[in-house]
C-alpha cells in the first residue's frame, strides 16, 4: 500500500516525524517498505499564465509562448508542448531553476528566437503517471506561486507491506485508524455526508447470489458533464499511491477505494441492457475485461450481469463494454460486499491482480458500501456536475458476517503472552480498536465479551485479541525469558550413528560436501536412470530445473562438470538428500549418501608418484564408511548391471540381504555422452542403512602362538576373490583367524583367463598350541575344497 | 746379554710418540686398528717389550713393567679418542646426510570440508540441542493439506500467494517451508514437543537475492505453559549464542502467519540497522485441532530461521547463489 503522507495527516496527524510514523507502523505490523519523497527536489518553478502562444517562425512544433509568471513583466519562451495555449496555467521554470535531474535553466536562443525559462510537463518535474505536455494547473491556482507549496510537493509517499490479515488497511481511513489507536488519538478525516438522491433514476437489480454478495448498493448518476477533467488534488493522490489518471469517475472510484478502503465499479448506464442480476457465471460464459481480454468465466465465479450477460466479473474487473468511456453522462455506480470465499483466488486464475479483487479477498468492512457510494456521490456531483438518483441497497442479513462476542479469558492473556496485563490496560487497548468489551461477570475475574468491529474481520478468537494486547502494548514491551522444563536424558541409541559422523568420514577421506539442486535436468536422468520416469514439476523455474532427480548422481556429476570449466582437475565430492523416485505404489523419497572421484587419487604431490583414481581407492573410502558402523564385513559386493555404470568396474552392495546402494565407474558410453574428460567414480547408499552400527562384543584374544600359511593359486577369472575367500572361511575350523587376498598375479607362468591368487592364512587357537598335523590336515581340506568347488591348483 | 733383555725406551717412546701423533689423524677404523696392531698386537711393538719383561729381575720388572704400562695407557688412551672421535663425525655425517626439508608439505590425502549450511546447521542442532530440541525430518515432495490447509492456510487464503508454490498436480507439490514437518511430528506425538525441522524447502522463484531451493530449521515446543515470552526468550538467547555476540539485540515485530498467533517476524541488530531473520509464533489453535491436540490444554511456540541467511551473516557469504553452484574454491573455505 503506497500513500501520500500528508493524506494520511488529514484524517490523524500525531506529533511524529516520518521516520518515527513509519517506525510506529512497523511496530504494529504494518511494514515500512520505503520512503521516498513525493517529488524529487526542484526549485525556481511558479504558476504562470499563457498569456499568447503564436507559431515559431522556424519550427513547426515550437510556439513561442508570452507568460505572466507573477513577477508583471511577461516572460517570453519557447515551448515545443501540443498542449501549450493562450489562457493555460502550467508549471513555468524560471531563469535560474534547478530541476530534477541536474538540469539548470538559462537564457537559450531556440531556432533564432530567444527563450527566458521552460514551461514544464510532470515528467520535467520528476512527477510520474502523467500525460505527455505541459502539466495543466486548475484556472485558480495562483499566478507567480511556488510549484511546489501549492502542488504540496513536500510530501512523503509510504509504502507499507500489508499482511493478508490486515485487508482493513488498505486504505487511508483503515491506517488513520490504526495510526490513531496506536497514539490514542481521535480520528479526524473529512465528514462523510449523505447526497439526497435528486431524482428518480434506479436501475433494476436482483440479487441471486445473496451468499456471495449479501450487500449491494447501486445508484444512478445522470446529466454529468462530459467535458469534466479530474482535478488535480485527486490526481496528484492517486498517482502518490501509485495510481495512473484513467478516467474522471473511474479516478473518484479509486479515488475513494484508496480513501475508505471500498472498491467502487461504474457502469456506463447508457451501455447496459435492461436490470442487473448478481449472480454465479453460467457454464460457457465469456466476458471481456477492461484490460480487452476474453475471460472464460467459470460456475464458482461470481458475475454482475445484464440481459445481454456478464457485464463485470464482481469484485475484479469491470466488462469492456459496459464501463465509462469518454462522453458517458449517465453511470450506474456499484459499491457491494463480496464475501472473500466468493472472490478469492478468481483473479489469479486469470493472471489478474486488481486493486479490487486484492481487497475484497482480504476481506472489506460489510458495513462501509453505503458510506462509500455516497462519499463518491459527492465527489462526483460537486466536480462533475450530475444528477443523483437514489441509492438502492439490498442486503440480506442472514448473509452477512456474524459477528458473536469472543471470550477474553484474563487468565488466558497471561498463559499466552507470559506476563499480566492490567484490567485497565486490556479495556484501553481494545476500545481505542473500536472493540466493545462486556464484562463476564461483575468483577472481571473471569474477563471480557469482546465485539471486534466490522473492519476487523480478521478478530475471529480469543488469540486474535491476545495478539491485539500484544501488538498495542508493543512486543517489545514483552518480557523475554527462558522457559524451565524437567530435566531428563534423551536415548541415544548406540546402534545407531549419527549422519554427521559420516559425513567427517568423508572429510577426512579428502571429499567436499555439495548441495546441488532436488530439480535437474531430465534428458541427464534419463542417461543416469532410464529405468525410471522422474516426477515433473508443473511450473518449474526453467527447463533444466524441471525433473525431481531420482539419482544423487545427477548433481554430482553437474557440480563436476561445472568445476571442470573452472580450471580443477581433480574433485571428491559428496551430497546427502532424498531422491525422488515414482513406484506403482507412490513416490519414495529417500535419504542417500552419494559420492563422486575424478582425476588423480591423491592431489599432485612431491612425495609420491600421481596416478588416476581406480576401483579400489572408491572401494576403500566407502568400507572406511561402512567401518564406522562396523560393516565392512557385514555388505557384500555383488557383481551387477547398472545402466549407468561400467559392466566390469561396477558392485552392488548388499547390507544383510538389502540394497545399500551401487558403486562403479561411469559407463564409457555414458562419459562420452556427458563430455566427460575421463573416468568418473561414483557411489550412492541408502543413508538409513548405512546409518546401522554393530555395537561392539568383546571376543577372547588367544594366548597361543599365531601360524602363518600362504598359498599361491592358480585360480580362473570366473572366480572371484570374494567366493574363493568365501569357499575358505566355509571348510575352516574355528581356528582359522584370518584368510586375505594379499597378492593377484596375471603374467608370464599363468595360462591367459587365470591368475595367480595368493591368500594369507592366520592360524591360532585360543586353547592350545596348533601342530604341525592341526595345519596340514586344514590345509589339505581347503586345497580340496577349492578344487572340487572351482577347479583351484597350487600354482607350482 | 743385559742389553738383549732390556727394552730401548727412548727409541720405544719415540715410535710411540710419532705413532700417537698420527693416530690423532688416523682417517677412519681400520687406520685406527693398525695402529693398535703394530703396538698392540700379537707381534706389536710393545707386546712384544712387555713379553720381554719376565726375563727380567723383579725390581726391573717392576720399573721397566710401570713405564710400558704407562706407554701403553697413553697409547690406548689417543687410539680411544680418536675412535670417539672419528665416530662422532661419522654419526654427524649421517646426520647430515639424513637432514630433510621439514618445509615440505606432509604426505597423504588432503582433508575435505563440509558445506557452509551444514556447519550452520550443526551449531544450530548443538545450540538448541541443549535445551532438548530433538531433529525432525519430513518429505519434500508434500501434499497440499499439510503445506497448507493444516497450517490454516485454506485454499484460495491469500496467504497461499505469497508462496510462490511449485507444484506437480493439483495436490502434490514442494513444500514451501519446514513448517509440515509440525504438523507430521504432532500427528505422531502427543506433547510435551521440543523439535526442530531442518531441511530443504522450495520456492518458484530466481534471482539475485531469491533462489529456488534454500533451507529452514524450524523449531516448535508445546507443552502445557510455553509463552511469548519464553518464544522470545530462546529465540534470543539463541541468536546471542549463535553469533557469539551477547549485545546483540533482537526485536519481535507483529506480522501474519496464518499457523500462529500472535505472529512476529524477529529482526536482529546488524550493521546498525535491523535486519529480517525469520518468523515466529504461537501455534495457532486451529493448527493444533488439526492434529488433535487440545488447544485449551496445550499451546506452544514455533518459529522458522532461513540457514542461508544465518550462514551468510556468520560467516561474511556475500551472495547467495555461492550455496550452490559448488565451486570447489568456495567449498574449501569451509574446512
Amino acid at each position: 500500500m503506497r500513500f501520500s503522507e500528508q493524506w494520511l495527516r488529514e484524517w490523524v496527524n500525531p506529533a511524529l516525524s516520518s521516520e518515527q510514523l513509519g517506525a510506529q507502523l512497523t511496530m504494529a505490523g504494518l511494514e515500512l517498505d520505503a520512503l521516498e519523497p513525493a517529488a524529487p527536489a526542484f526549485s525556481g518553478v511558479f504558476v504562470a499564465k499563457i498569456l499568447e502562444a503564436v507559431q515559431h517562425p522556424d519550427a513547426d512544433k515550437l510556439r513561442v509562448c508570452q507568460v505572466d509568471d507573477g513577477t508583471g513583466t511577461p516572460v517570453q519562451v519557447v515551448c515545443g508542448a501540443p498542449n501549450a495555449r493562450a489562457g493555460l496555467l502550467a508549471a513555468f521554470a524560471r531563469v535560474g531553476a534547478q530541476l530534477p535531474g541536474g538540469l539548470n535553466i538559462g537564457q537559450a536562443k531556440l531556432r533564432g528566437v530567444e527563450s527566458f525559462g521552460m514551461l514544464c510537463g510532470a515528467s520535467e518535474l520528476g512527477l510520474d503517471g502523467y500525460n505527455d505536455g505541459l502539466l495543466e494547473l486548475p484556472a485558480d491556482a495562483p499566478v507567480g506561486s511556488d510549484v511546489r507549496s501549492y502542488l504540496k510537493l513536500d510530501d512523503q509517499i509510504f509504502e507499507l507491506g500489508i499482511t493478508p490479515n490486515r485487508g482493513d488497511c488498505l486504505s487511508i481511513l483503515g491506517l488513520a485508524r490504526e495510526t490513531a489507536a496506536q497514539n490514542d488519538m481521535a480520528l479526524g478525516g473529512p465528514e462523510l455526508v449523505v447526497v439526497p438522491a435528486a431524482s428518480e433514476a434506479s436501475i433494476t437489480v436482483t440479487v441471486s447470489a445473496p451468499a456471495a454478495c449479501p450487500r449491494y448498493c447501486v445508484r444512478v448518476i445522470e446529466d454529468l458533464n462530459a467535458e469534466a477533467v479530474t482535478p488535480l488534488w485527486l490526481t496528484e493522490n492517486l498517482r502518490r499511491s501509485g495510481l495512473r489518471p484513467i478516467h474522471p469517475i473511474v479516478d473518484v472510484a479509486n479515488y475513494v477505494m484508496l480513501e475508505l478502503g471500498q472498491p467502487l465499479h461504474a457502469f456506463d448506464l447508457d451501455r447496459l441492457h435492461g436490470s442487473l442480476e448478481v449472480r454465479m457465471a453460467k457454464a460457457d460464459e465469456n466476458m471481456v475485461g477492461l484490460d480487452g481480454k476474453t475471460l472464460k468465466l467459470e460456475p464458482d465465479m461470481l458475475v454482475i450481469a445484464d440481459s445481454s450477460g456478464p457485464v463485470a466479473m464482481a469484485g475484479v474487473i469491470g466488462g469492456q463494454d459496459s464501463g465509462v468511456k469518454t462522453g458517458t453522462t449517465r453511470i450506474v455506480l456499484e459499491s457491494a460486499y463480496f464475501t472473500p470465499e466468493a472472490i478469492a483466488g478468481r483473479a489469479r486464475r486469470f493472471g489478474l491482480h486488481t486493486d479490487a479483487a486484492h481487497r475484497f479477498e482480504r476481506g472489506t468492512d460489510p458495513e462501509l458500501p453505503r458510506i462509500a457510494i455516497e462519499r463518491a456521490s459527492e465527489l462526483i456531483c460537486s466536480l462533475y456536475g450530475g444528477i443523483p438518483g437514489v441509492v438502492s441497497e439490498y442486503l440480506s442479513h442472514e448473509h452477512m458476517p456474524q459477528r458473536a462476542p469472543i471470550l477474553l479469558r484474563r487468565a488466558r492473556i497471561e498463559r499466552i503472552l507470559g506476563f499480566t496485563v492490567e484490567d485497565q490496560a486490556v479495556e484501553g487497548i481494545l476500545q481505542r480498536l473500536g472493540i466493545l468489551l462486556e464484562p463476564i461477570a461483575e468483577d472481571l475475574a473471569e474477563g471480557w465479551r469482546a465485539t471486534p468491529p466490522s473492519h476487523r474481520h480478521d478478530l475471529s478468537i480469543e488469540v486474535d485479541l491476545i495478539e491485539e494486547l500484544a501488538r498495542l502494548h508493543g512486543y517489545d514491551q514483552l518480557p523475554a525469558r527462558l522457559p524451565s522444563a524437567p530435566l531428563s536424558i534423551a536415548a541415544r541409541p548406540e546402534n545407531r550413528l549419527d549422519v554427521n559422523a559420516l559425513k567427517e568420514r568423508m572429510v577426512s577421506l579428502g571429499y567436499r560436501e555439495v548441495i546441488s539442486y532436488s530439480f535437474v535436468d531430465a534428458p541427464l536422468l534419463e542417461k543416469l536412470t532410464p529405468d525410471q520416469t522422474p516426477l515433473i514439476l508443473a511450473n518449474p523455474i526453467s527447463s533444466e530445473m524441471a525433473a525431481m532427480r531420482t539419482t544423487l548422481w545427477a548433481g554430482l556429476i553437474s557440480t563436476l562438470k561445472y568445476n571442470l570449466n573452472r580450471q580443477q582437475t581433480r574433485a571428491r565430492l559428496f551430497e546427502t538428500g532424498l531422491r525422488f523416485v515414482p513406484q506403482p505404489t507412490g513416490l519414495k523419497q529417500e535419504a542417500m549418501f552419494a559420492g563422486l572421484v575424478f582425476g588423480d587419487e591423491r592431489a599432485e604431490q612431491w612425495g609420491g608418484k600421481s596416478r588416476k583414481v581406480d576401483f579400489f581407492d572408491l572401494k576403500g573410502d566407502i568400507e572406511a564408511l561402512l567401518a564406522l558402523g562396523d560393516l565392512t564385513s557385514q555388505v557384500a559386493w555383488q557383481r551387477a548391471t547398472h545402466p549407468a555404470l561400467h559392466p566390469g568396474v561396477s558392485a552392488r552392495l548388499l547390507l544383510d540381504g538389502e540394497e545399500l546402494g551401487w558403486a562403479g565407474v561411469l559407463h564409457p558410453s555414458l562419459e562420452k555422452a556427458l563430455d566427460l574428460p575421463g573416468q568418473v567414480f561414483v557411489f550412492e547408499l541408502h543413508q538409513e542403512r548405512l546409518l546401522r552400527r554393530r555395537v561392539p562384543r568383546f571376543q577372547p584374544v588367544s594366548r597361543f602362538p599365531i601360524i602363518r600359511r600362504d598359498l599361491a593359486l592358480l585360480v580362473s577369472d570366473q572366480v572371484s576373490s570374494a567366493e574363493l575367500l568365501n569357499c575358505v572361511h566355509d571348510t575352516a575350523p574355528a581356528f582359522l583367524r584370518e584368510a586375505e587376498v594379499f597378492d593377484v598375479y596375471r603374467g608370464q607362468g599363468v595360462p591367459d583367463t587365470f591368475a595367480s591368487i595368493a591368500i594369507r592364512l592366520i592360524l591360532q587357537d585360543n586353547e592350545r598350541t596348533l601342530g604341525e598335523a592341526d595345519v596340514d590336515a586344514f590345509i589339505t581340506a581347503v586345497l580340496t575344497r577349492l578344487n572340487t568347488q572351482f577347479g583351484i591348483t597350487l600354482r607350482t | 746379554m743385559t742389553a738383549d733383555t732390556n727394552v730401548d725406551f727412548t727409541a720405544l717412546s719415540n715410535s710411540l710418540d710419532s705413532a700417537i701423533l698420527a693416530i690423532a689423524n688416523a682417517p677412519d677404523l681400520p687406520a685406527l686398528d693398525a695402529f693398535r696392531v703394530q703396538f698392540l698386537g700379537k707381534k706389536g711393538a710393545l707386546t712384544e717389550a712387555m713379553k720381554g719383561l719376565g726375563k727380567l729381575s723383579p725390581e726391573d720388572k717392576r720399573t721397566q713393567g710401570g713405564i710400558l704400562h704407562g706407554l701403553r695407557q697413553k697409547l690406548e688412551h689417543a687410539l680411544d679418542a680418536q675412535k670417539q672421535a672419528l665416530e662422532a663425525a661419522q654419526l654427524a655425517e649421517r646426520l647430515a646426510r639424513e637432514a630433510v626439508d621439514i618445509s615440505l608439505p606432509g604426505r597423504g590425502q588432503a582433508m575435505g570440508s563440509l558445506h557452509p549450511v551444514t556447519l550452520t546447521l550443526r551449531r544450530i542442532e548443538d545450540l538448541l540441542g541443549q535445551l532438548g530440541f530433538s531433529v525432525a525430518e519430513g518429505p519434500e515432495v508434500e501434499d497440499d493439506f499439510h503445506n497448507f490447509t493444516a497450517l490454516n492456510i485454506p485454499e484460495s487464503h491469500p496467504a497461499r500467494a505469497m508462496h510462490d508454490t511449485f507444484y506437480f498436480d493439483a495436490t502434490t507439490l514442494l513444500r514451501t517451508h519446514t513448517s509440515p514437518v509440525q504438523i507430521r511430528a504432532m500427528e505422531q506425538q502427543q506433547p510435551p514437543l521440543r523439535i526442530i525441522a531442518p531441511g530443504r524447502v522450495y520456492r518458484c522463484d530466481s534471482d539475485a537475492t531469491h533462489s529456488p531451493m534454500f533451507h529452514q530449521v524450524e523449531g516448535l515446543w508445546v507443552d502445557e505453559n510455553v509463552s511469548f515470552a519464553h518464544l522470545k526468550g530462546v529465540v534470543q538467547v539463541f541468536l546471542q549464542r549463535f553469533f557469539e555476540r551477547d549485545d546483540l539485540q533482537v526485536r519481535f515485530r507483529p506480522s501474519f502467519f496464518p499457523f500462529t498467533e500472535p505472529s512476529a517476524e524477529m529482526d536482529m541488530s546488524w550493521n546498525g540497522g535491523w535486519l529480517e531473520i525469520g518468523g515466529c509464533g504461537m501455534v495457532h489453535p486451529n493448527v493444533l485441532a488439526h492434529v488433535g491436540i487440545d488447544s485449551e490444554r496445550y499451546q506452544g511456540f514455533a518459529f522458522g530461521l532461513g540457514l542461508e541467511r544465518l550462514t551468510m551473516l556468520r560467516y561474511g557469504i556475500n551472495d547467495l547463489r555461492l550455496f550452490f553452484d559448488n565451486d570447489l574454491r568456495f567449498l574449501e573455505q569451509f574446512a
